[in-house]
């Protein structure tokens, strides 16, 4: 019985995963402090990593001179409203945990006395966390997190930039709808999506705008994030072989998905992903031609960058300074912290309630931002009522946009296999 | 009626890992009484050492199964003398901690050392097979990763059961004082445990390249299933392990069809019921 109770043990302290966060030191009193709570260890790290370097690379912009970037508080040094304070980001490690990232919102702002926290890539934290820097009274901007739900609490104190999933639902059936208008054929959908907060709202949307075309809904899958094998699951879609494959997966699940397609040659027409672990580097250099075909919604391309003169400079810097492409989740970053810099420095005080009336009251126009919105101006949920998005196919190893048409730079391939001969 | 075909199959394969994986949890468990927390972290290794045998030298994962296999036999060796071996005879909590330390250890400096970057072999030679089989389709990457699994399980088994080094380490593991008297060193048979479920696990991970992707918290889903199938099969059973293994596999496989979110709950529910009714296992004899 001893053997027994010491497994038991073992399998709760593996599936566990036990760490601890890390906190840089408190810096001089008169920086802004803000804290950035992301996934920096745990299965969802890579994204939290990659998101951590855009909102870094907008710190740097906001804390040092760049006289030639097109961007609020690009030229200049700090923040001029404070003075020429510079802002100081402290990071906490969620861990991908919802419990721990509420409580390191609660460390960073009762021990490190931040201005206002911004965070937490996915919508399962992000909800907890941002409940919890309700509570204590504390401004809280996400970035990237497009879970419907987040914006739907009645929260005073809780601000979005991106878009929500509905958002990129409707543009993704915009998509089908041009597409049967050019002749495929489109009749059924289906629904593939990690058994999560981000997974189980996404799907739920997905289910709600498709009802509003008429698309019926075949086959919904809910799979779970951590299983080691997802080859029944897809051979459940394939037995309802629908036209359209939505899915909602951070990076392992997508790559795993990509290769069981590939193992069972079974390939939907088309795959429509909601961004995450599709829009990781690691899933275009891990799966190299198998990624092709695949399609995703995204808040940011480099393609659309590299129209607006700031979106280049701020792509090309990023790529210098981590040796990486600036993705659609860095970006978002970038865009998230730009804009509280902005607010904090309008506020002209990291007094919470003046930094909050401030992010209501803002008002960016879409060119002084690197993403191809109309701009940002916060709703009375907080949702940033300017963000959009474009629907994006791998094609050759790049995601290339393919709608809406404005800003397409190729034609889509489908069906998606034909991507990868 | 074809998919659920399809899914035991694919339950099956991906069950022969299972069983490798738990190969050596449940001989280092059977013979020295220790739980290894750490395994999955040896896994994760032996899956980097495969990912970078392709991408430094160009090696497919294939070929690196030796390499793989070898390199974590030495790091189980480095763990028992540098950690384990100390703290034997030494309070179970003392145990616990050691490996649970390990693994932390091993995962922040996997972390540290490779970034937390999902790592993949993108094209690796198995990937090129398929086989149809009436309405199934058998990818060759679970193939490879099943019948490798499968060998090396049956050759940690009949080493275990057929040879006199085998029975000198069950020997030790029984009565280390009894062994000791007929000129068994039990620390040198311990330390032969980890050096085979290092074995073990290298071998796993690289046969895991051929289609899972390597980062610091790779062998986690692994290492939960490998809990599950040593209870299952009964502590320190080999054969058990891999009966097990085989079970699980398919039980995830189907209910993952059926109740696709519920695969995790299905395992844990198959341990619930093992030790509510045989808490001994399916092989177990203790």
């Amino acid at each position: 019985m001893r053997k027994i109770a010491s497994i038991t043990v073992a399998l709760v302290l593996v599936a566990g995963l036990a760490g601890c966060g890390g906190g840089d030191d408190a810096g001089s009193t008169d920086e802004v402090k803000l804290a950035g709570l992301w996934p920096l260890s745990g299965p969802n790290a890579t994204q939290g990593t990659d998101v951590l370097h855009g909102a870094e690379l907008a710190v740097d912009v906001v804390n040092n001179d760049h006289p030639g970037l097109d961007l609020p508080l690009g030229p200049g040094t700090g923040l001029p409203g404070l003075g020429g304070a510079p802002v100081k980001l402290i990071t906490g490690d969620t861990q991908g945990k919802p419990e721990i990232g509420a409580g390191e919102v609660d460390r960073l702002v009762t021990t490190e006395k931040v201005a206002a926290v911004i965070g937490s890539y996915q919508s399962g934290v992000t909800l907890t966390a941002s409940q919890r820097a309700e509570r204590l009274g504390v401004p809280f901007v996400n970035e990237a997190s497009s879970s419907v739900a987040l914006g739907e609490r009645g929260l005073k104190w809780f601000f979005r930039t991106g878009p929500t999933d509905e958002t990129f639902a409707r543009s993704m059936f915009d998509y089908l709808k041009a597409r049967q208008a050019g002749g495929d054929q489109i009749r059924t959908v289906g629904i593939f999506h990690s058994n999560d907060q981000f997974g189980n709202d996404g799907a739920g949307v997905t289910g709600k705008v498709a009802a509003e075309v008429g698309l019926p809904v075949t086959v919904n899958v809910a799979f779970d994030p951590t299983a080691a094998d997802l080859g029944s699951q897809v051979a459940q879609v394939r037995s309802k072989n629908p036209d359209v494959l939505f899915v909602l997966a951070y990076t392992d699940a997508a790559i795993k998905l990509m290769k069981t397609l590939d193992q069972l040659d079974y390939y939907p027409p088309a795959l429509l992903a909601y961004g995450s672990g599709f829009a990781d580097p690691a899933f275009a250099t891990g799966l190299g031609p198998l990624a092709n075909g695949a399609s995703s919604r995204a808040a940011w391309s480099s393609e659309i960058a590299a129209k607006r003169p700031a979106a280049k400079t701020v792509a090309d810097l990023f790529q210098q300074r981590y040796g990486a492409p600036m993705t659609e989740n860095s970006a978002r970053a970038f865009t998230a912290v730009l804009a509280l810099a902005q607010a904090i420095d309008t506020a002209k005080s990291t007094e919470p309630a003046a930094i909050r009336d401030a992010l209501r009251a803002l008002d960016i126009p879409g060119d002084k931002t690197i993403m191809p919105w109309t701009g940002i101006k916060f709703d009375d949920k907080g949702q940033n009522t300017g963000a959009a998005g474009v629907v994006e196919q791998m094609i050759e190893g790049k995601y290339r946009v393919v709608f809406p048409a404005e800003l397409s730079s190729v034609q889509p391939i489908w069906p998606m296999n034909k991507a990868q001969q | 009626m074809s998919d659920l075909l399809q899914s035991v199959v694919n339950g099956l394969l991906i069950g022969a890992v299972f069983a490798l994986v738990a190969v050596g949890l449940t001989l280092i468990y059977g013979v020295m009484d220790v739980i290894n927390f750490a395994h999955g972290e040896m896994v994760m290794l032996g899956m980097y050492t495969s990912f970078f045998a392709w991408s430094v030298l160009g090696l497919d994962p294939l070929w690196s199964i030796p390499l793989a296999g070898v390199s974590i036999a030495l790091t189980g060796l480095l763990m028992y003398i540098g950690a384990v071996g100390r703290v034997l005879g030494k309070s179970p909590l003392a145990q616990v901690i050691v490996t649970f330390g390990l693994q932390v250890f091993l995962r922040g400096l996997a972390q540290f050392l490779w970034t937390p970057n999902t790592r993949t072999v993108p094209r690796p030679w198995a990937a090129g097979l398929r086989w149809e089989i009436g309405p199934v389709v058998i990818g060759g990457p679970q193939v490879i990763m099943a019948v490798g699994a499968l060998l090396a399980t049956g050759a940690v088994a009949y080493f275990m059961n057929r040879t006199r080094l085998g029975g000198a380490v069950r020997a030790a593991g029984e009565d280390p004082a009894a062994a000791s008297l007929m000129g068994i060193d039990p620390r040198k048979m311990y330390a032969l445990c980890w050096v085979i479920a290092g074995l073990a696990t290298g071998v796993a991970g690289a046969l895991l390249m051929n289609s899972y992707s390597a980062s610091p918290t790779a062998g986690v889903s692994f290492v939960l299933m490998a809990f599950v199938v040593v209870a299952f099969g009964g502590f320190g059973s080999i054969t058990g392990a891999a009966l097990a293994g085989l079970l699980v596999g398919v039980v995830q496989g189907v209910v993952g069809l059926y109740a696709p979110s519920y695969t995790l709950a299905a395992a844990l529910a198959l341990y619930l019921v093992v030790v509510l009714v045989r808490p001994q296992g399916l092989l177990g004899t203790r």
